[in-house]
């Protein structure tokens, strides 16, 4: 519990930055991190399964291009408390509300960086691969995925880090991750070791995401290793 | 109530917690946020992008920018005693969150004006100043409203969290539905604030339009700056 009797006092009775905080909670923080990974996850697994055939489909039948971006452009534009709000009704407090909220944001980015991936292979190298006899599956999983990897991998990191930001509003159906300390710190008399923890660790764990992402992102291309580009 | 009911009932379009008030609350927290971070984030950017240094530094702070969680800095702000709850933590959090955008999208303008072009405004006899105010900014012009556009919409979605810590505005409605258990209200607001957003995203498309120079006009659509910012 923050400092009794405190409103908004001196920063020495509420300080932003306690160890004190970090020990006496360590099981709050890891569960409110166990929370925000698997949210994060979910989402961004959720988004690549619906983009991925998604954007093979629109690959092949050029026309719904346009439509399928400017439906999810137009989702990317809602703000996360009007997704999460709109969908609360129909799937009340519980973590689905915020993984579909959050997985329809993944959506654009994963789904344009797969398209720009795939489009970008080489023609050539799809001709070669249908010189040697293999069929459009074949051509698919076997030419055009590997070599469009990283840059479907690239926005599977972006939309992670950013998912990872916008857990946080999912606190608001009571299921933030971080997002529930932070916003349980507010309301508990602006306690400010919690909310300076908890931002702090979803930033540390935005960081650690991103480096391990793009991490898999180089080794997926080991082609490209060792070139600068 | 049903949401339709609540929205064509002309009590919820009066008043200080009316829909216009609310709009217009929301609306002017944006235009205050965009304010200060083009004021920081232009001449810093432009500078910068001129000099053609600090790539690391431009790149950097937009992955920074989106690793950090607006919810956070949002209390953070609003817990500062000397800040305290309401709109202006509102609109700190909101221009802190519009100045990466802004600054990756200017600095990239800048530094992808040709150097040949700019050589040809030298041998044309122009003046180093000439050069920037003629050739190089209107050259970087698309990029840098491109991130205006982008910034703008931005701020204007997460205006809605500045009910979280006792702002105005549309998200009111949200979360004063939610502290209710009010449905309506829930929805009401929350369908106001994508049509607000939405709304916000075409109009800044238009602005984006006629803000680029004629010229440039057709390479307008490949330097968008919501792709450029994905692919990365």
């Amino acid at each position: 519990m923050p400092p009794a009797g405190i409103v908004v006092a001196s920063d020495a009775a509420n300080p932003w930055i306690s160890w004190d905080y970090v020990t006496s909670h360590t099981d709050e923080l890891l569960a409110a991190g166990r929370e925000h990974v698997l949210l994060t996850v979910s989402s961004v697994l959720l988004a690549l399964l619906v983009a991925f055939p998604l954007a093979v489909l629109v690959r092949r039948y050029r026309v719904l291009m346009g439509p399928v971006l400017t439906t999810s452009g137009v989702l990317y534009t809602i703000p996360s408390l009007a997704l999460i709000s709109l969908l609360w009704p129909v799937f009340g407090l519980s973590p689905l509300t915020v993984v579909l909220a959050l997985a329809l944001y993944a959506l654009l980015v994963v789904l344009r960086n797969t398209v720009v991936g795939l489009d970008g292979v080489d023609p050539a190298v799809i001709d070669a691969a249908r010189g040697m006899g293999m069929d459009r599956r074949g051509i698919l999983w076997r030419v055009e995925v590997p070599l469009a990897l990283p840059t479907i991998i690239a926005g599977i990191r972006i939309a992670t880090v950013s998912t990872v930001g916008m857990v946080t509003i999912g606190a608001l159906v009571g299921y933030g991750g971080f997002g529930g300390l932070i916003l349980s710190g507010f309301q508990q008399n602006f306690w400010h070791a919690q909310i300076f923890t908890a931002t702090l660790a979803c930033v540390l764990l935005a960081m650690i995401l991103e480096v391990a992402l793009h991490w898999v992102q180089l080794r997926s291309a080991p082609w490209a290793r060792g070139r600068t580009s | 109530m049903s949401v339709w009911a609540w929205l064509t009932d002309p009590a919820n379009w009066s008043g200080p917690n009316g829909v216009p008030t609310r709009t217009w609350e929301q609306v002017l927290m944006s235009l205050i946020a965009m304010a200060i971070a083009l004021v920081v984030a232009l001449p810093i950017a432009l500078v910068l992008g001129h000099l053609r240094t600090g790539v690391l530094l431009a790149t950097n702070i937009s992955n920074v920018g989106r690793a950090v969680p607006t919810l956070g800095v949002l209390i953070i702000l609003a817990s500062i005693p000397s800040i305290g709850v309401g709109n202006t933590a509102a609109i700190l959090a909101l221009a802190v969150f519009a100045i990466p955008p802004l600054m990756t999208n200017t600095f990239a303008g800048m530094a992808s004006v040709d150097r040949d072009v700019l050589d040809a405004g030298e041998g044309m006899g122009m003046s180093p100043a000439q050069r920037l105010a003629r050739v190089e900014i209107p050259l970087a012009t698309p990029l840098i409203v491109a991130g205006i556009r982008t910034a703008t919409v931005q701020v204007v979605a997460t205006a809605s969290l500045a009910a979280l810590v006792g702002g105005g505005g549309l998200g009111r409605y949200v979360v004063d539905g939610f502290a209710l258990q009010d449905t309506t209200l829930i929805v009401a607001g929350a369908l106001l604030t994508a049509l607000l957003a939405v709304l916000a995203e075409g109009a800044l498309a238009l602005f984006e339009r006629a803000a680029t120079p004629a010229g440039l006009r057709s390479r307008q659509a490949q330097s968008h700056a919501s792709i450029a910012d994905a692919v990365g």
